[in-house]
């Protein structure tokens, strides 16, 4: 947990210009996607609006305007940019009862195929694709598997590559991994080594990693399970329409969508096209 | 779509508690009318866990309709609404967001967050109350309600079982009014936003 930044917003902020800085906002989102590419433009703006606000704090300026000539003319600090702003707050196994449901109403469901590829969407720093694929060796299903882990950032996306996390970490893990319905111990898949965890090359072997952004990238396969967990809460509903369109189009008929504990089909146009698999873990099958 | 913008609701009020905040919601919740032309929203520090319990806990002492906060769930007046443990709650034009980003002071949901956002959006027809609590969480929140024109109440210290979050929120010297609990909601019945 981090102690509460001071507050950057009082410091160069009076109510009046608040109107200033939405417009330094919007020309701030249009320059990083003009020079990078990166399209935040329809993100959700009060969390969005935090994060920058937070970005001037740490890069010591006293402007969005000033963040923005910096982002346009070093790229290195775009790339601490995307960092706040690509949450990742992740772990093994987060929201065991999620994994649970997979193992007991999904991984049925998926022996009837000789082939199985699934789609991690926004897998962030990784925990929980190896999660996925402990569970699918458990199950006997992994060799099927071919395992498709994206991220929008490169930087996190070589990180969930190494599959190596503090051990402090561990103890909580295995304990989300039995709560998960795990079968043996988590220690079973990682190698301790200098104060770090790393897990083993077998899990790795199926899983594609690839950088792919949600909002400028199209789908690249059909799939028999996505998961896309608390990525969509940070995109407004024009964007969450998109990538709900591009979610269904990614899947088979009756492929299996895992969204994130407090996401749901509801507010989308795709509602109609799901069945809810289960209503508490978010899981729902695609059904036309 | 006019239908739509009828329904959401022009004024919001935000309830931040923490340590000791039970018992501060046990006397405040009854006292809400349940005609009330405001949306309500809960931040309560907890533990990450069942839900259930907090969920039995508010339909017993509150009689507006209680809602968990999923993802973009529209603002509605008449309502209680309440943050999911483990998740920041925020208010995005009509409706509600939800985000993990990182704890802020030491609290994910944080009652800063839900505030400085809820002023935003709101202006002058927001609220906000800090009731009792360990920490400084929503002091920053209470004074940009404040700042954008609202509503800044506090539950009287000595009253409070925790007095930190009311001390620090009074510390910022932009609170409208410090008042027991009993007194707070009848305070804002008579509440005519500038």
């Amino acid at each position: 947990m981090i102690e509460r930044a001071p507050r950057p917003e009082l410091e160069y902020l009076s109510e009046n210009n608040e109107d200033v800085e939405n417009i330094e906002i919007g020309v701030l989102l249009e320059a990083v996607f003009q020079r990078y590419g990166f399209d935040f433009r329809h993100y959700a703006y009060a969390s969005l609006k935090r994060r920058i606000r937070h970005c001037v704090h740490t890069e010591k300026l006293r402007s969005v305007s000033a963040l923005q000539e910096k982002l346009l003319y070093q790229p290195a600090a775009m790339e601490r940019f995307l960092l706040v702003l690509s949450i990742n707050v992740t772990a093994l196994f987060r929201d065991a009862g999620f994994y649970r449901a997979f193992r007991e109403k999904i991984v049925p469901r998926l022996r009837t195929y000789p082939f199985i590829r699934i789609w991690h969407a926004g897998c962030s720093s990784g925990e929980e694709v190896y999660s996925l694929a402990i569970l699918l060796q458990e199950e006997g299903l992994y060799e099927r598997v071919r395992l498709y882990a994206t991220d929008m950032n490169e930087v996190i996306l070589a990180r969930a590559r190494d599959g190596i996390y503090p051990l402090d970490r561990m103890k909580t893990y295995g304990q989300n991994y039995l709560r998960a319905g795990g079968k043996r111990t988590l220690s079973d898949y990682y190698t301790t080594q200098y104060g770090r965890a790393m897990f083993d090359s077998s899990l790795k072997k199926n899983i594609v990693w690839s950088q792919h952004n949600l909002v400028t990238d199209g789908s690249f396969n059909e799939f028999h399970v996505i998961l896309c967990r608390n990525v969509l809460i940070y995109f407004d509903q024009v964007l969450q329409e998109r990538v709900h369109q591009l979610l269904y189009e990614s899947l088979i008929n009756f492929g299996m969508l895992g969204l994130g504990q407090m996401e749901s089909v509801r507010f989308s146009p795709f509602e109609a096209c799901y069945q809810t698999w289960d209503s508490t873990e978010k899981w729902y099958s695609k059904v036309c | 779509m006019v239908q739509q913008s009828l329904l959401t609701a022009s004024r919001f009020i935000g309830i931040g508690a923490s340590l000791g905040g039970t018992a501060a919601l046990q006397v405040l919740l009854p006292t809400l009318p349940p005609e009330l032309p405001a949306a309500v929203a809960l931040v309560f520090h907890r533990a990450r866990g069942p839900e259930t319990t907090l969920v039995d806990f508010l339909r017993k002492y509150c009689r507006l309709p209680i809602e968990e906060t999923q993802d973009k769930t529209p603002i509605r007046p008449g309502r209680l609404y309440f943050a999911p443990a483990d998740y920041h709650l925020l208010v995005e034009g009509d409706h509600f967001a939800l985000s993990t980003e990182e704890p802020v002071s030491f609290a994910r949901p944080s009652i800063d967050v839900l505030f400085e956002s809820a002023a935003e959006t709101y202006g002058a027809n927001a609220a906000g109350v800090i009731l009792s609590g360990a920490g400084h969480d929503g002091a920053a929140g209470i004074a940009a309600i404040k700042r954008h024109g609202g509503l800044a109440l506090v539950q009287l210290p000595a009253s409070a079982e925790s007095s930190h979050m009311p001390d620090a929120a009074i510390a910022t010297g932009m609170v409208d009014k410090v008042l027991p609990v009993d007194e707070i909601v009848a305070f804002l019945a008579k509440w005519q936003p500038k």
